[in-house]
């Protein structure tokens, strides 16, 4: 009896979470333009998805400034978690609390304040001529910022499962500092870096609100451009490029997945 | 480590924060109480109080606690059956839950009003199994819906991580003693999963007070949330020393439920970087 409510419970959160999946695949395939009717199925949209200039160029800014954040990000949250390692108790603390900020506070604080300190900063600037382009460059600031404390989030467990010890016997063994780095504490910790990056990707690919607030006109991202076209209408090259997207990252997932069960062999020097 | 690594290790995020993170913030502050020739000012503040801004803020106010009451609800035994599974199947159902988020959030939140509208699917299928229809699309109802849907992953992961922490000895010991399930459950696993608890309820409050998104798409315009008044102010209005100042108002609130959650767990900074 307890099973089968819990069966029934757990179905009927399953069809709530996925109902909104389902609809925007099946409109992917809705051969009529509009969502509010039903043309029978076709293919065309993930045809023309590839001649729309604007959607692809969207596409295209959203996952450079997904694969650059999530790189820097993970690079600066590495060395954060490092050093963060090594600081005295109440220093530490102060910092970590700095690294709560962007994930506690709300989303449109964080963006104002972004867009703010860039108005300002070209303001400062334009003393000197110089000019500040809101676009590419503020939206990728805005990204690191908000991905560093998740890359750290993730890195700083593993760091301290760290050994020292073996660390300190290949110095012993005459290891350069940065070669038993790079020998010993990088393979240790790989783990949490890459699943760092990946969470600093997922979040940069899915943002709609730091990237609305710090993007200029002319410049948008999947997330930007569907939020205006909401009014007059969403494509369906839309929802199609949604759904490839989205089964490419499950492909990803399930593989990725598979793939960290193998413990991977000791590599040596 | 030597202090001149360490330099070179904590430098970089330092300064990143400083100019990213503090910077900004002081700078909705100084905003927020100047007005445009930079003189102080408590009127942006007090523009809170005009009776729509008040609509607005008293409705996201409502609307964000009643979605964060319903997460809880829902959550809570999601996340007590998933911690009682078998530990194979839960890495695959916790899978299940992560995967809707890889599709975009705009797209999730726009397909709730094909689900809802007053012919949509939802209304279909009531309609063939006649049962009274659901006219809730346009109304703040399917805004707490949208946040509900939107937010119960953050609910249900800090829940679950609490309860799989859990030891299975400090819970037979409480049968031991002679514990019925609900004694069981009142006296040792609800309170030891109170920081999952506490930490799920600012995770869902935060995003739900704030958002403009969900308002927009399924609130038809028609519907107000304090998000969309402070956006508008500065994508349409262009007015930043009141968009700032209604900021501090909204800020004011976070800080709260950031405190609370601070008073019931100390150790909030160890805590969420040990995950």
């Amino acid at each position: 009896m307890r099973k089968a409510i819990s069966r029934i419970y757990l179905a009927f959160i399953f069809i709530l979470l996925y109902a909104p999946i389902a609809v925007l695949i099946i409109l992917s395939f809705n051969n009529s333009r509009t969502r509010a009717k039903w043309g029978g199925w076709t293919l065309k949209w993930y045809l023309s998805m590839f001649q729309d200039q604007v959607i692809m160029s969207a596409l295209w800014n959203t996952l450079l400034i997904a694969v650059l954040s999530a790189l820097i990000s993970t690079i600066l949250g590495l060395m954060a978690s490092v050093s963060l390692l090594a600081m005295k108790h109440k220093k530490r603390s102060i910092v970590l609390s700095l690294l709560n900020i962007p994930m506690l506070n709300a989303e449109i604080v964080t963006g104002i304040s972004l867009m703010l300190i860039f108005i300002a900063f070209g303001q400062f600037l334009s003393h000197w001529g110089y000019m500040i382009e809101f676009g590419f460059g503020t939206v990728l600031i805005g990204h690191i910022t908000f991905n560093i404390p998740y890359t750290v989030l993730l890195i700083m467990p593993k760091l301290r499962q760290i050994n020292i010890s073996t660390y300190e016997a290949a110095l012993d063994l005459g290891a350069s500092r940065w070669l038993a780095f790079r020998k010993v504490i990088i393979p240790d910790i790989m783990p949490g870096v890459l699943s760092g990056f990946l969470l600093a990707f997922t979040m940069s690919l899915d943002d709609f609100v730091i990237t609305h607030f710090t993007k200029g006109p002319g410049f948008d991202t999947l997330s930007t451009k569907i939020y205006t076209e909401v009014r007059k209408g969403i494509k369906p090259e839309m929802y199609a490029l949604s759904t490839l997207l989205f089964a490419s990252v499950l492909l990803l997932i399930l593989l990725f997945g598979r793939g960290r069960k193998k413990k991977p062999a000791p590599e040596l020097v | 480590m030597n202090k001149k690594l360490r330099i070179w290790l904590d430098g970089p995020y330092l300064i990143w924060t400083a100019a990213f993170i503090i910077i900004p913030l002081i700078m909705i502050v100084y905003y927020g109480l100047t007005d445009k020739t930079g003189a102080f000012t408590w009127s942006n503040i007090l523009e809170m109080g005009t009776p729509e801004r008040m609509k607005a803020l008293i409705l996201s106010l409502i609307l964000s606690l009643m979605a964060t009451v319903i997460c809880l609800l829902m959550a809570y035994p999601l996340a007590l059956i998933l911690s009682r599974m078998k530990t194979g199947a839960v890495g695959f159902i916790t899978t299940i839950f992560i995967i809707p988020m890889w599709m975009n959030s705009l797209l999730r939140i726009l397909a709730w009003q094909t689900l809802l509208e007053r012919n949509g699917v939802i209304n279909q299928i009531l309609g063939m199994l006649n049962l009274p229809k659901l006219y809730i699309i346009n109304t703040p109802y399917a805004i707490a819906l949208g946040m509900i849907y939107d937010f119960l992953p953050f609910m249900l992961l800090p829940i679950y991580n609490a309860l799989q922490k859990i030891d299975v000895n400090v819970i037979n010991a409480a049968y031991d003693l002679g514990a019925n399930r609900f004694q069981t459950f009142w006296k040792v696993i609800f309170p030891l999963s109170m920081p999952g608890v506490i930490s799920g309820i600012t995770m869902v409050f935060v995003p739900a007070l704030t958002t403009f998104v969900i308002s927009d798409f399924l609130g038809g315009s028609k519907v107000l949330l304090i998000g969309n008044v402070i956006e508008q102010q500065f994508t349409q209005v262009g007015n930043w020393n009141v968009g700032s100042g209604l900021s501090l108002v909204l800020m004011v609130f976070i800080l709260i439920s950031m405190l609370v959650m601070q008073h019931y767990d100390k150790d909030i900074g160890e805590r969420t970087t040990s995950l």
